[in-house]
């Protein structure tokens, strides 16, 4: 778990560098900060709950995409090669607030019985079909929601990293220790770990993107009369 | 792997234990501290700022372009005026000046009329003179011709016009500046005696 204490310090040394002497005309450091929270507070938040809504939560979405991407990137990183998200302690914890965040809001906008019938009673459905429906909206709204955000994450990072610890050992032991013949197939894991590497960069910035925006549209489930 | 423990296998991979819970918690609590304390705010006040400035200088920015038309407008209205004013003037010296041509041709024309007056008048007084003077000068000579006629025998009605032709004569000769002499009026007297 050191991992994640020195990509947060890096994550925040990184920020405070960008914003210590945030200025009106931002310079390139500011600028690009800048631009990674209004793509959270635009492109993810703001989009899904509405602007006027949205405001009191763009905070915590904020830091939920930033932790997710820095650990996520930190798989990528040599000597540190393991995503703080690929352990499921972080992505539990992050799916927690989450899930504790979209209850107390839909408690406390309808009142919790309003709340409760809103999310588990769908509308407009024969009563005979609830009592079929009722457990699997509860299921849906108390179990998988939290649980598969929480897992999505946790799944795709472990995947990424054993993918590049297989290439990885692949290509270590097939040029040390294979016979001749199989030496070359050595160059082909190399090559696929360095793809493997660039797409994990990719699956960072998706699975936090993933994260935040689901994290967004279960919250806006709860902000809403019923669906 | 950085991490000194060991790699959960099984249903262990989706069981936290408890320093991951811990560590967990205790990063993401730093970064929602950093993030709510300092960050965004920070970033929230310079984004607002930045906004403030930019609506303070469209607002700026359009009061400048109201401010340059309306001097616009005045620059155009005193033109306007000024050229009005110009024209009245140009028309004004067009007209003082036709006025001032006709009043020198007027005053030339009296003067050239009282001149001529002056002229005829002039000349109307030599002639009165010269009439007076002739008159008088006639009348001495039309007395002394009547008294020559009457010192002649006025019979003779010959002789009459002998006497008028000779004075007329000397008249003439007196005229001609050649003084005549009065023997020889004498001598053809004699002669005709």
């Amino acid at each position: 778990m050191f991992v994640r204490l020195i990509v947060t310090g890096a994550l925040l040394l990184l920020l405070w560098l960008a914003v210590r002497k945030a200025k009106l005309v931002p310079g390139r450091g500011q600028s690009a900060v800048e631009m990674a929270l209004d793509f959270v507070r635009v492109q993810i938040v703001e989009q899904t709950l509405g602007k006027e809504r949205a405001k009191p939560f763009v905070g915590m979405f904020t830091v939920i995409f930033f932790t997710i991407l820095a650990m996520n990137l930190a798989g990528v990183v040599p000597f540190l090669n393991i995503a703080g998200t690929s352990r499921m302690g972080l992505p539990a914890l992050l799916a927690i607030w989450v899930f504790i965040t979209y209850l107390v809001v839909g408690s406390r906008t309808h009142g919790v019985g309003r709340y409760l019938k809103n999310s588990l009673v769908p509308s407009g459905v024969p009563w005979p079909m609830l009592i079929l429906l009722i457990p699997i909206e509860a299921l849906q709204v108390f179990v998988i929601r939290p649980v598969t955000l929480a897992l999505r994450l946790v799944a795709n990072m472990m995947a990424g990293h054993i993918m590049l610890v297989l290439c990885f050992v692949g290509t270590h032991t097939l040029f040390l220790y294979a016979d001749a013949v199989l030496k070359p197939l050595g160059a082909l894991t190399f090559a696929a770990g360095i793809a493997i590497t660039l797409f994990e960069v990719f699956v960072a910035g998706l699975q936090a993107f993933i994260f935040t925006l689901l994290s967004a549209v279960y919250l806006n489930f709860a902000l809403d009369d019923g669906h | 792997m950085t991490t000194a423990h060991e790699t959960p296998t099984g249903i262990g991979i989706f069981i936290p234990p408890v320093y991951d819970w811990f560590w967990s918690l205790l990063v993401t609590a730093i970064i929602a501290v950093f993030f709510f304390k300092y960050l965004l705010p920070k970033l929230n006040a310079i984004l607002d700022e930045r906004a403030a400035k930019i609506e303070g200088g469209i607002a700026l920015a359009e009061k400048v372009q109201a401010e340059a038309a309306e001097a616009k407008a005045q620059t155009k209205a005193e033109l306007d005026e000024a050229r009005t004013v110009a024209a009245g003037i140009k028309e004004e010296a067009t007209a003082d000046g036709a006025a001032i041509v006709a009043e020198a041709r007027a005053k030339a024309q009296a003067e050239a009329a009282r001149i001529i007056e002056t002229a005829h008048r002039q000349i109307e007084a030599e002639r009165a003179a010269a009439v007076v003077s002739l008159r008088e000068e006639v009348g001495g000579l039309a007395t002394e011709l009547a008294s020559r006629i009457v010192g002649e025998s006025l019979a003779d009605e010959a002789r009459q016009s002998r006497v008028i032709d000779r004075f007329l004569e000397e008249l003439d000769a007196g005229l001609d500046g050649t003084p005549q002499p009065a023997a020889a009026t004498a001598d053809t007297e004699a002669d005709q005696g």
